[in-house]
């Protein structure tokens, strides 16, 4: 689904990311960790092309990112709050979302229902703008919006910091519903390294901008980590 | 302890965004200040003149006479724009200051705002030329001293009443209203106000009582604040109810519709925005100025279109020029998002469009000013459509200055927007069409003159899909740029 080919990012003398090769098959549920400054959410604005890569490219089911416009329809993302529009209602943003992927009120009427305990009656009906949410519910609506029009990749940026413990555990079964599927492409950062093995199948290891290790999810990987991270 | 209040200030004075740029924009910056300082210091000079030969009477007393009107609209302006002490007081709240002290370092803060400033470049010089003129110098000073207490006064009603849009517009309305009903010689306000600052002069030491007021109202200011200072008080961000709005009917215009539809929203529920549209819609009286001979250098024929392009363009001018920047909040989203470039750049050529459209039908007043009058209009209309919402948006692509759309802080302008592109930019918008005019005017007609920057304007139409597929590539070369420079806050 995707692949990244001999990606850098440097600004200055500085490289930020350095990936020789990475393949992200259809259907994984992919995890990115690494400590603050690693490349996490330099990866993901390259590959949704928020940011010019210095060398190499990534394609997206056969279409270069940074080339053409064509990854748009099946891939969505919430990074931080600047995905989000503060003054929109949470329904008006999620209607608007869902109109730009083709999906009519009903239809997003229709996936919110499944997300009622999630919400936990804070987010519809609030008769709020967006910018007057608590910093946890806006990533609540970021998260769901991103759910919107079956998308077939899925990026989230750290969607479990800020979060209360219920809400954690609520989008940790979301999140592997939704990996569940064969069709979807998840992909997780996040610093919390024992939702991170919770969730995913594969979880990849950066280190200053490089891949440090890529390893398949099993009942080991969470002393690894800890390993590695703690040493 | 005020060593540590100022050095925070002028840090963050010095390292404000706008501060680091470019060396000869700072130049030009100090340029821009200078001259600003220059003219007001010349009108003050040269207004104790220009009255005593108007014949209107004692410079003095004429100031005197208005000056209520320039108290009022210095209260308005300040309402408008004067940015609150509120903020930055959260970081010091925990730390060992007395608040006593917070609060009067930020009210402290204000007296040298630019709000207040700005007033002694006009009176300083007025004064000196009255003293030089044998006024008499107790009687002069008392005046200028009570009149200063005045604006500062201003200064610390604007702090209370900040945010009570009731109060403001009530006051607003009754502003105009008085000057309305002085033009119209039904009751003239200024003779119940003159005497009062009269007394400032003949009796100098009336100057007194302003200060007193000025010193209650400096007391009260601080006893507000100080009980308001709670996160959850006086600091807290002014929440809103919001109403979902459902604007359905825009759906039958598919995705443009739905673009439509968040536009307005956006204007409507943000104040910055709503300030641009309002001021884009007093572009409309601006001609005015032109058509009622009002002043006499605007009766060259030229400047009727020069009326027309900004009696229609208001919008345009005002909301247009700032495109993609209204979206800077969010623009990662709309990168990202299902969205094609062309889709997002016609949603916004549309509006613009349709607000030229209302613009000029709402100008259809100036009929009353003959047929010709309102032909300048049309065709101010039609350049405006055919040409100029190009190149607001060709020029959006330059402007990478993010817009806080809850603040409105800069609204009347932004050093940043201001660059070199932009700026050559407006030539074609504004002198252009005059240079189209002239030809026509001086070769053949006047009506010549009018149907050929008509004819420049439909051309341009005709062009649309080609200019745009011209734009789209400088918006998408310039989209990292412009995503990294929205991040910056």
């Amino acid at each position: 689904m995707i692949s990244v080919h001999n990606l850098t990012k440097t600004y200055g003398q500085q490289t930020v990311l350095n990936i020789d090769k990475l393949e992200i098959p259809k259907g994984q549920s992919f995890g990115l960790v690494g400590n603050n400054g690693a490349g996490k959410t330099t990866l993901f604005s390259l590959l949704l092309d928020l940011i010019q890569p210095s060398s190499g490219h990534i394609v997206n089911n056969d279409v270069q990112v940074d080339q053409s416009e064509a990854w748009k329809p099946f891939t969505s993302a919430f990074i931080d709050e600047s995905f989000l529009i503060g003054y929109l209602t949470p329904e008006e943003y999620f209607y608007f979302i869902g109109e730009l992927r083709g999906r009519n009120k009903a239809d997003v009427d229709a996936l919110l229902s499944n997300f009622t305990d999630f919400f936990h009656d804070e987010i519809l009906g609030q008769k709020k703008y967006l910018r007057d949410l608590s910093k946890g519910n806006q990533k609540k609506v970021g998260i769901v919006a991103s759910f919107i029009g079956n998308p077939e990749v899925v990026i989230l940026d750290e969607p479990f910091a800020n979060l209360d413990p219920t809400t954690q555990i609520r989008l940790k079964g979301i999140i592997k519903d939704l990996a569940a599927k064969e069709e979807v492409t998840v992909l997780v950062s996040s610093h919390d390294l024992i939702h991170v093995t919770e969730v995913c199948e594969r979880i990849v290891v950066l280190n200053k901008g490089e891949i440090v290790r890529d390893i398949h999810t099993s009942t080991e990987t969470l002393k690894e980590l800890e390993t590695f991270f703690g040493g | 302890m005020l060593k540590h209040f100022i050095g925070l200030q002028w840090k963050s004075f010095y390292r404000s965004a706008s501060f680091k740029t470019e060396i000869w924009f700072k130049i030009l910056m100090g340029l821009g200040a200078l001259w600003f300082i220059f003219t007001f210091t010349m009108l003050g000079v040269g207004s104790f003149y220009i009255i005593e030969k108007s014949g209107l009477g004692d410079p003095l007393r004429v100031v005197n006479r208005f000056m209520v009107y320039y108290l009022a609209f210095d209260l308005v302006f300040r309402y408008m724009l004067q940015k609150m002490p509120v903020t930055n007081i959260k970081p010091l709240l925990y730390l060992p200051f007395k608040k006593s002290q917070v609060v009067n370092y930020s009210l402290g803060k204000t007296i040298i705002s630019f709000f207040n400033i700005a007033h002694a470049f006009f009176f300083i010089p007025f004064s000196v030329v009255l003293l030089i003129e044998g006024y008499d110098p107790l009687q002069v000073i008392g005046w200028h001293l009570g009149l200063m207490a005045l604006f500062y006064c201003n200064n610390f009603i604007n702090i209370m009443v900040n945010n009570k849009d009731g109060v403001f517009y009530v006051f607003a309305a009754l502003f105009i209203l008085a000057g309305a009903s002085q033009y119209y010689q039904w009751f003239d306000i200024t003779l119940y106000t003159q005497p009062v600052f009269d007394f400032l002069y003949d009796l100098p030491w009336t100057a007194i009582v302003p200060w007193l007021i000025l010193a209650g109202l400096y007391f009260s200011a601080f006893a507000y604040f100080k009980k308001h200072m709670y996160l959850d008080g006086g600091l807290a961000k002014k929440q809103s109810e919001a109403k979902t709005e459902n604007l359905e009917w825009l759906d039958r215009f598919g995705n443009l519709g739905t673009f439509l539809k968040n536009d307005i929203k956006l204007i409507k529920r943000n104040k910055r925005s709503r300030t641009a549209v309002i001021m884009g819609f007093f572009f409309i009286f601006y001609g005015l100025l032109f058509f009622t001979s009002a002043i006499e250098v605007y009766d060259g024929p030229f400047w009727k279109i020069f009326a027309g392009i900004f009696v229609t363009g208001g919008f345009l001018f005002s909301f247009g020029q700032y495109v993609p920047s209204w979206d800077s909040s969010y623009y990662p989203l709309m990168m990202s998002q299902n969205i094609k470039y062309r889709e997002y750049l016609s949603s916004k050529w549309y509006l613009v469009i349709i607000a030229t459209i209302i613009s000029t039908i709402l100008a259809s007043f100036y009929l009353y000013f003959g047929w010709e009058a309102y032909v300048a209009v049309l065709v101010g209309a039609i350049y405006n459509i055919g040409i100029n919402s190009y190149l607001v948006l060709w020029g959006g692509a330059y402007v990478k200055t993010p817009i806080e759309l809850t603040s409105n802080k800069k609204a009347f302008g932004d050093k940043q927007a201001f660059n070199a592109k932009t700026l050559l930019l407006t030539l074609p918008k504004l002198v252009l069409p005059i240079g189209i005019y002239a030809i026509g005017h001086f070769l053949i007609n006047p009506v010549a003159g009018y149907l050929f920057v008509a004819i420049f304007g439909l051309l341009g139409f005709a062009f649309k899909e080609k200019v745009f597929t011209m734009i789209e590539g400088i918006y998408k070369k310039e989209k990292y740029k412009t995503l990294q420079a929205y991040k910056q806050k």
